[in-house]
């Protein structure tokens, strides 16, 4: 739906290419592209003021780059703007003696705070941490209840106490609890708050003075437009924050409220969040997020979930195997299961430059149906089936075909492309490849 | 009845500022374009009310802040605004969106809603998906007196759905509010299971679901154009409600998208009391935009 901002300054990179410098009329003309770009993105319009400023000073003057589209060299001036005002100096979490410390968690409603409580305890618990979840939303029915069911999928304890209990008594008891049990980090998950509910607003005034958190994160949905400025300045004015989470970010919210943010307030951005499940929290990226708000896509992102998800040895074992012809569909359908541990395909595809706005046709080709169905015909045959295929005739055909509910046609193209497979594997086999094995990921 | 919040908008008195010393020249409506960038309106809408703004003040010798909110009004006006109704009995409601706008709770101040006009509704917790989403549908079903129908968490939401229109047929209850779980339009497998939802209840009842409401919160700016977009084609929404406006957010992109999709605006959620669901009024919605 929104055009990338690199397509946007074709138009102008044409007028611009031969030319040795920028002159300052294209720079406006470009700076104009840029403007509309900031803004589609969410980016607050007195940030998009600053920073096109900003970016028409270093600009200005600049020599046109010899072999350099001078749009591009637009985008890149912009790219490494944003990148610079979102990275900075690494926020690393205080989490250190003396024990518990307490994190905080603050936000609207809706904004993800029970969730990003869960996926934190996920996250501290992995780092060699020992959480503890406070559920100190007493006002929005079942919300304790929420925080205890994220809980168990986290395998975290989380504190409770009776309906009615001011937030300060529970905080203070999941502290309590903590020192028992000697854990060494507590999560307290706030209700959501309208910064301009003042009554609600002092309440976690006292809250933090009495817990005294070590960190005070304000959850932020990547989606949120213009009003995030206010919100975040309200929050960080009455209680001083020390670092933002953007969540929702696995959708193609373009998260322009994190630049806003970062500009008025100067907080930090620790964590986004990139899915529903648990483990979905991830480390902040300047680079990607800049790349994302103008609507770039995420090459990175893409590479380190598939670091993340895809198990080496077995990629080198299928690989081996590969080369001795010995791969079979029993290991094409691990390598499918790998693929799909790492997402959907739709969403793995949103993460591809130029392939956001793939057509729904060539998606669908591709899509999690597709694979299921593979993996149902697969599944549908016998051991020795999956080890050599050309064993699969009429008659097993068309009983691979009811058993998985796909037709014989599905069942002969499945055949028909990896056995395709298993003859380019043998040449790319044959050709020696010194090692005999796939190149490896890159380490992380 | 309170139709917008309480707190005005601030929009009107930046405006004010703006135009204030009687000059409305090229600065004051530059700033004016900042203002309604800043109520979430988006860059192309924006650009588009400022043009028609400025010739409409030009032609009719109509002070800006007036010429704005002509504009604005008219632009309302210009995709039909369906009246809330409900059909034959049983209607059925289904409430989707994106997590964490309020579907939820939305559920309940439309399921009070209905009940104080005299009319027996039944609600569906349809999110089996959220931990405590059924949980947080059965508490407000107890607090108001009305019936919920629900599964185990993980159940498959389009057989709640079933249960719950199967229940309104044998009860002969006037309504059923289905409470989707939030799911991010980019994902196709949930947008599938949502018009399988969808489906399933057309099965029973080929007119239903009668209306589809896309809940957005106000707080969003531009990605509510591509929820619009996917939930529209997926779900065939017929209204939005917009929620959260107790804020300091204006909902703006609610205009951008009611203009873009042609979707009615049918309630605003205005407070976080159970009575705080209000019909949308453009007038009023306008009337709040630029308030002094």
């Amino acid at each position: 739906m929104f055009d990338a901002l690199s397509t946007r300054l074709q138009g102008i990179a044409s007028r611009l290419r031969g030319q040795a410098r920028l002159t300052e009329a294209d720079l406006d003309a470009a700076l104009h592209e840029v403007r509309m770009a900031l803004l589609e993105a969410d980016v607050h319009f007195r940030v998009v003021k600053l920073f096109t400023a900003k970016v028409r000073e270093r600009a200005i003057g600049q020599d046109v780059l010899d072999g350099v589209n001078p749009g591009a060299q637009v985008v890149k001036l912009v790219h490494d703007e944003l990148v610079e005002i979102l990275g900075g100096e690494r926020h690393v979490l205080d989490l250190g003696p003396p024990s518990p410390a307490v994190i905080l968690l603050i936000g609207l409603q809706g904004s993800g705070k029970s969730t990003t409580a869960a996926k934190m305890a996920v996250r501290l618990r992995r780092d060699g941490h020992r959480p503890i979840l406070v559920a100190a939303d007493v006002y929005r029915p079942a919300a304790v209840e929420q925080l205890v069911r994220l809980g168990e999928q986290a395998q975290v304890e989380v504190v409770t106490a009776p309906a009615g209990t001011p937030p300060v008594e529970i905080a203070e008891r999941g502290v309590a609890a903590a020192r028992e049990q000697g854990a060494d980090v507590v999560v307290v998950d706030t209700a959501g708050r309208q910064h301009v509910d003042t009554a609600m607003m002092g309440e976690l005034e006292a809250l933090q003075k009495l817990i005294q958190p070590r960190e005070s994160l304000l959850v932020l949905d990547a989606m949120t437009g213009q009003d995030a400025v206010r919100t975040a300045e309200t929050f960080h004015g009455s209680l001083g924050l020390s670092g933002l989470i953007l969540t929702k970010m696995d959708g193609d919210a373009r998260g322009g409220a994190a630049l806003s943010i970062r500009t008025v307030t100067g907080l930090p951005i620790d964590f986004i969040g990139t899915g529903e499940r648990v483990d979905a929290l991830e480390v902040f990226h300047p680079d990607r997020l800049a790349q994302r708000i103008l609507g770039m896509g995420d090459i990175v992102g893409l590479v380190e979930r598939a670091q993340e998800h895809v198990d080496r040895e077995e990629a080198e074992r299928a690989a081996q195997r590969l080369m001795e012809s010995r791969f079979t569909l029993e290991d094409f359908k691990s390598q499918l299961q790998q693929v799909k541990k790492m997402g959907p395909i739709g969403e793995l595809l949103k993460m591809v430059p130029g392939a956001g706005n793939l057509a729904g046709a060539a998606q669908a080709a591709v899509d999690d149906g597709e694979m299921r169905r593979v993996e149902a015909i697969i599944d549908s045959m016998t051991p020795g089936e999956r080890r050599e295929p050309q064993l699969i005739k009429g008659s097993r055909r068309r009983r691979i075909a009811a058993g998985s509910g796909t037709t014989v046609a599905d069942v002969n193209r499945l055949l028909r492309q990896f056995e395709e497979m298993q003859k380019l594997m043998r040449q790319f086999g044959g050709a020696g490849q010194g090692t005999g094995r796939m190149p490896r990921l890159p380490g992380r | 009845m309170e139709r917008m919040p309480g707190r005005g908008s601030g929009l009107g008195a930046r405006l004010r500022a703006v135009f204030g010393g009687g000059r409305a020249g090229t600065v004051e409506w530059d700033e004016a374009e900042e203002a309604l960038m800043g109520a979430d309106l988006g860059p192309q809408l924006t650009l588009e009310v400022i043009a028609a703004a400025q010739a409409r003040a030009t032609r009719d010798q109509a002070l800006p802040t007036d010429a704005l909110a002509a504009e604005l009004r008219s632009r309302l006006a210009a995709a039909p605004d369906a009246p809330f109704e409900l059909g034959p009995a049983p209607s059925v409601i289904l409430l989707v969106g994106v997590n964490g706008t309020g579907k939820t709770t939305t559920a309940a101040k439309l399921a009070s809603r209905l009940q104080r006009e005299g009319r027996s509704v039944i609600l569906a917790a349809a999110d089996t998906f959220r931990p405590g989403a059924v949980e947080q549908l059965r508490l407000w079903g107890d607090r108001l007196g009305i019936p919920v129908v629900a599964q185990r968490p993980g159940a498959d939401p389009a057989a709640v759905a079933f249960d719950a229109v199967a229940a309104a047929d044998a009860r002969g209850a006037d309504a059923v509010i289905v409470d989707t779980a939030g799911r991010l339009q980019t994902s196709q497998d949930l947008m599938a299971e949502l018009a399988k939802i969808r489906r399933v209840i057309e099965r029973q009842h080929p007119d239903q679901p009668r209306h589809v409401l896309l809940v957005l919160d106000a707080t969003i700016g531009q990605n509510g154009l591509s929820q619009a977009e996917t939930f529209l084609s997926d779900a065939g929404v017929t209204g939005i409600v917009l929620a959260k406006l107790d804020g300091t957010a204006k909902g703006g992109v609610a205009l951008a998208v009611h203009g873009r999709y042609r979707i009615p605006i049918v309630f605003t959620g205005i407070g976080e009391e159970i009575g705080d669901l209000a019909p949308f009024d453009a007038d009023a919605y306008v009337d709040w935009l630029l308030a002094p």
